[in-house]
């Protein structure tokens, strides 16, 4: 019987005229569009430079700015005022002011200040430019002292401890390999925790459920076999993915396949009973919608998708300790940078298999009552 | 599955010879196919049935007639087991609807009153998922559809959403058919659709009963009740009664009088005013006017009339039909 329940399901999603491309360029989109645009890389900020000194010395750190390629160099401004009015009038994010007898206090007294401001109202932008335009400068000035070193104009008179930082599982810092692994999980929850949901209640609402009710089939067939049809979806779309990755990206996970499949099979099992419950609680297409908008806003901000969970406020990760987008997030993540396996997983395993049991297990008692 | 069948089916029968033995009144040896015994279900605080008990004979052609809200689509989704009744038991072809539910599933067809197939399933798709899911296929049974099936079977690969409602309505009873059930409901199966359409169907609602199915039909349209082999007038949640249409047409037992004027609404006002006009209701472009005794005369009425400044008015006896049976029911 569930057989013909499965066929017509198929059926039914290949005549849907929106559903067949959701399918299919979803997952594209997300993976070809979205690692490029969500990215912390900050390039192009507009650049204002206060030269007061007007020397070899202040020309070339203007230059290594420029040449950093983050920075675009946009006026150049007599007085720290008027390059104030650059920034307020959004020509120009973050000033860098070169004080009068820079040259010389730098070969006299070997230091010398420079004043970075930037405009902060984005408070990701403003620190991120003013760290870059300060490690610019500092490299800027370890630069001139293998210069003075090399020609013997002054011997190192202070010891410098280089500090060599290495990236371990993502040496390059590259942030697409970071969201990658994440936005296939949203990519799993919309498909197989959100369709079926709205698939049931468009039956509810078109009144084909209460005709399939006065059938022999019985109504946890008809159920699984809606969810069994966008669990196969839902593989077929995460392998896609995985081939996206590995084409487009010519990312390969570090750990086993398998390790993700079976994952991502307990993921299906939690979020498609998530999407059971909504189900139960909703009569009518724009109810389930309103409320899995709610819900998905509300996960995927508390997912560790784009911010840290660690960095978030105290009640903040309590909230997400209950999210299980947050573990198959980490999952994904750590076998496709570190390769972990399975035992390094039992964390993320075990809470899984709480949601999958709790959703499922809430489903079934809602779906008692309301009929 | 048929072992068991019978097996239910013979114990009914000893259990109706018992109630033959003590009550006398029973004659026969069967229980009615569908049998309600004083079902109450309310929604809220809404009562939708109070105390509702009826019988329907196997084979029978049997209308549930009453207005809209009057609980008619509750008691088909109770007897369908789509949902529990607070109070009291009843069975469909033996089986009591919420023990043997899974058996009257698979032996009953019902029809809601809005349509409820896959609009994005082609007819015979919708067809044929049906056939399967009570584990049959279209050609087993194409005997007892084919009337009704051959009529749309040329636009079988059109998209069941795009079908016209006459047609519509003939998918859906095939659907309805199609393993061949032994009772069927249909509820409100003609509301919406157009007098030539609704003619048909009950043409073939005959021929099915002919063929053996015991057939429960609801339907708000009063002009149809004289279609059925037996009617329950039903309004408010209560039975008001249960008899075959000629038998309730019959016992009434008031004169009844059409009137036609040229100021009907008027007319209608005023004739109520008659102190020897029991009540008087609008059918279409006639007034039907019951008399509380028979000392009036067509034309001491007419003169009263044109006192009241009616000309033109005429005035003529009229046999009742269902629904002035109905309307003098409501009133008691």
């Amino acid at each position: 019987m569930i057989k013909y329940l499965i066929e017509k399901e198929f059926k039914q999603i290949s005549r849907n005229p929106f559903l067949p491309r959701l399918i299919m360029f979803y997952p594209l989109v997300v993976l070809l569009i979205f690692p490029w645009a969500a990215t912390y890389e900050i390039r192009n900020i507009n650049l204002c430079v206060v030269d007061n000194d007007h020397t070899t010395y202040s020309q070339q750190l203007t230059e290594k700015a420029v040449s950093s390629g983050y920075f675009k160099l946009t006026a150049f401004e007599p007085t720290y005022q008027q390059a104030m009015q650059q920034i307020e009038s959004k020509r120009a994010n973050v000033i860098l002011e070169i004080p009068p007898h820079f040259e010389r206090d730098l070969i006299n007294r070997q230091s010398a200040n420079v004043l970075i401001a930037s405009n902060a109202v984005n408070g990701t932008v403003g620190g991120l430019s003013s760290e870059y335009m300060a490690d610019i400068v500092t490299d800027f000035s370890s630069q001139i002292r293998h210069e003075w070193q090399q020609t013997g104009k002054e011997p190192p008179s202070v010891p410098t401890i280089e500090v060599v930082s290495q990236n371990r599982f993502n040496p390059f810092l590259n942030y697409k390999l970071f969201m990658i692994p994440a936005m296939m999980v949203l990519v799993l929850t919309i498909m197989t925790g959100f369709l079926p949901a709205l698939n049931i209640v468009s039956e509810k609402e078109a009144g084909t459920m209460e005709q399939i009710n006065v059938t022999p089939v019985p109504k946890f067939t008809f159920i699984f076999s809606k969810l069994l049809s966008y669990w196969l979806i839902g593989f077929f779309v995460i392998s896609v993915s995985f081939l996206v990755a590995w084409i487009v990206y010519g990312f390969v996970p570090a750990g086993h396949l398998s390790t993700m499949y079976a994952f991502a099979g307990i993921y299906i099992l939690a979020v498609s009973g998530m999407g059971l419950v909504i189900s139960n609680y909703s009569d009518t297409m724009q109810q389930a919608l309103f409320v899995i908008f709610f819900f998905m806003i509300v996960l995927i901000l508390l997912s560790g998708l784009f911010t840290p969970v660690n960095s978030m406020p105290g009640w903040a990760q309590w909230v997400a300790a209950f999210n299980p987008l947050k573990y198959f997030i980490q999952v994904m993540r750590s076998v496709y940078m570190k390769g972990s396996g399975f035992v390094d997983l039992i964390p993320q395993f075990l809470a899984l298999v709480g949601f999958a049991a709790f959703f499922n297990l809430w489903a079934v008692i809602s779906y008692r009552k309301s009929n | 599955m048929s072992q068991n069948n019978e097996l239910k089916a013979d114990s009914n029968c000893q259990l109706s010879i018992v109630n033959y033995q003590l009550s006398s009144v029973n004659c026969q040896l069967q229980l009615p196919t569908v049998n309600c015994k004083s079902i109450s279900k309310a929604y809220g605080s809404v009562q939708a049935l109070k105390e509702v008990s009826i019988d329907v004979e196997a084979g029978e052609l049997y209308g549930l007639i009453g207005p809209d809200g009057a609980g008619k689509t509750t008691l088909f989704r109770i007897l369908t087991t789509l949902i529990l009744a607070d109070k009291g038991t009843s069975t469909v072809g033996g089986f009591d609807v919420v023990k043997d539910y899974k058996k009257i599933r698979s032996s009953v067809g019902y029809m809601p009153g809005r349509f409820s197939l896959y609009q994005d399933l082609t007819v015979e798709e919708n067809l044929t998922f049906f056939a399967n899911v009570f584990g049959t296929t279209i050609e087993e049974n194409y005997d007892l559809i084919k009337d009704i099936y051959q009529q749309i079977e040329p636009f079988k690969t059109r998209r069941a959403g795009a079908l016209s409602g006459g047609m519509k309505q003939k998918l859906a009873l095939s659907c309805a058919l199609i393993h061949k059930p032994t009772v069927l409901f249909l509820d409100e199966p003609t509301t919406g659709v157009d007098p030539v359409s609704r003619k048909e169907f009950w043409g073939m609602l005959r021929n099915l009963k002919e063929q053996g199915i015991t057939i429960l039909v609801s339907t708000p349209y009063m002009d149809e009740a004289s279609l059925c082999d037996r009617i329950a007038l039903i309004t408010n949640g209560q039975i008001l009664k249960v008899d075959t249409p000629q038998n309730i047409v019959s016992q009434f037992d008031n004169i009844l009088w059409g009137v036609r004027g040229n100021n009907m609404h008027k007319l209608l006002t005023d004739l109520r005013l008659h102190p020897s006009v029991e009540s008087c209701f609008s059918f279409g472009d006639t007034l039907h006017v019951m008399l509380n005794n028979n000392a009036l005369t067509t034309t001491a009425l007419t003169t009263w009339l044109s006192g009241k400044g009616h000309q033109d008015v005429t005035i003529f006896p009229i046999e009742p039909n269902v629904e002035d049976c109905f309307m003098e029911l409501t009133k008691q």
